[in-house]
C-alpha cells in the first residue's frame, strides 16, 4: 500500500496512480462465480462469436472494480469513495494489459469535508479509452 | 412472462435480502485480485453488483424481441460502508426506456436504479444502471 494521500497533496490535473491488471479466462470465471453474472458471452467463446462479439470480452462489472481497486488504493485507509461509475464504450478481451489511470478534475469543501472529483478511465494495449468514467473521494486533511 | 413497457416502468422491484458472508466478501476481492486488507472487515466498491435483484433482471431479460445484451454502464453512490456480516436489502425500478440505432443495429436502452438498505434500515448506496438489449 501507498502511504496517506492528503488532500493539500492533490491539485486539480494531478494524476492517480495506473493500475495495470491483466483479466485471464480463469480470472472472468471467478468473477462469475463472486459477482453472481453467468452471462456466456464472458467465457463461452462460440456463445460471444454469435452474439455479434468478437470472442469473449471481460465484464463491464470488473473494468468497474479495476477503477475501483485504483481509487481504493490512491485514498488510502483515511479516503472515503463517494461516487464510482463507468461507461463501456468499447470491449476489453481477456489475455490483454489494461491500464487504469485517472485525472483530478474538481477540488473542494463543502460541509467540512474535503471533495476531489476525478475523471477515471480504462484503456486498452493500443491506448483508446474503452472505459470512461468518474469518481468522487473525501480526502483527509494535514491539519 | 413478459411485460410491456408501461407495466415495467416505475414498477417496484424486491426486496431481496442478503447476508453479507466473510467468505463471499472474500472471493469477490480475490475475483478482483485486489489484495487491500480493508477488504476483511467492509466489502470493495462494487460488491452491490453481487447483491442481484433476481426479478428485475429478468424483466430486462425477456423485455422485447431481442436477442442480447450488454451492460452499458453503471453509476454507484456510497453513504455508509457495506461490512461484513450486515444484511441488506435490495429494491429497484426501471426509470427509462428509448430505443436508438447503434453500431448493433436498432437497440434498446433500459435504465433502472437500485437502492442498498442494511439492517439498522440505513441507506448504504445507490446504483444506477444502463442495459443495453439488441
Amino acid at each position: 500500500m501507498a502511504k496517506q494521500v492528503y488532500f493539500e497533496d492533490v491539485n486539480i490535473g494531478s494524476e492517480i496512480p495506473t493500475l495495470v491488471k491483466h483479466p485471464t479466462p480463469r480470472q472472468l470465471v471467478k468473477w462469475a462465480g463472486a459477482s453472481g453474472d453467468y452471462y456466456e458471452i464472458h467465457y463461452d467463446k462460440d456463445f460471444a462469436l454469435n452474439n455479434k462479439l468478437p470472442g469473449t470480452i471481460v465484464h463491464g462489472w470488473l473494468h468497474l472494480s479495476f477503477l475501483g481497486q485504483m481509487m481504493t488504493d490512491w485514498i488510502g485507509e483515511k479516503g472515503t469513495l463517494v461516487k464510482l461509475g463507468a461507461s463501456y464504450r468499447g470491449m476489453l478481451r481477456p489475455h490483454e494489459d489494461l491500464f487504469c489511470k485517472g485525472k483530478v478534475t474538481k477540488k473542494y469543501t463543502a460541509a467540512g469535508k474535503n471533495y476531489i472529483e476525478a475523471e477515471i478511465w480504462v484503456e486498452n494495449p493500443s491506448g483508446e479509452k474503452t472505459t470512461p468514467g468518474a469518481a468522487t473521494v473525501t480526502l483527509p486533511a494535514r491539519k | 412472462m413478459a411485460e410491456s413497457k408501461e407495466t415495467l416502468l416505475n414498477k417496484e422491484f424486491g426486496p431481496v435480502v442478503y447476508d453479507v458472508e466473510k467468505w463471499w466478501a472474500k472471493k469477490f476481492a480475490e475475483a478482483i485480485d485486489d489484495p487491500n486488507p480493508a477488504w476483511q472487515k467492509v466489502t470493495p466498491p462494487t460488491f452491490p453488483t453481487a447483491l442481484i435483484l433476481d426479478d428485475l433482471d429478468k424483466a430486462i431479460h425477456s423485455y422485447g424481441s431481442y436477442t442480447a445484451g450488454l451492460n452499458g454502464g453503471n453509476e454507484l453512490e456510497y453513504f455508509k460502508p457495506i461490512r461484513i456480516g450486515d444484511t441488506i436489502t435490495v429494491t429497484g425500478k426501471i426509470v427509462n426506456m428509448k430505443e436508438r440505432s447503434g453500431k448493433l443495429g436498432t437497440m434498446l436502452i433500459i435504465i433502472s436504479e437500485l437502492s442498498y438498505t442494511n439492517q439498522k434500515g440505513e441507506l448504504v448506496a445507490k446504483c444506477r444502471n444502463t442495459s443495453i438489449k439488441y
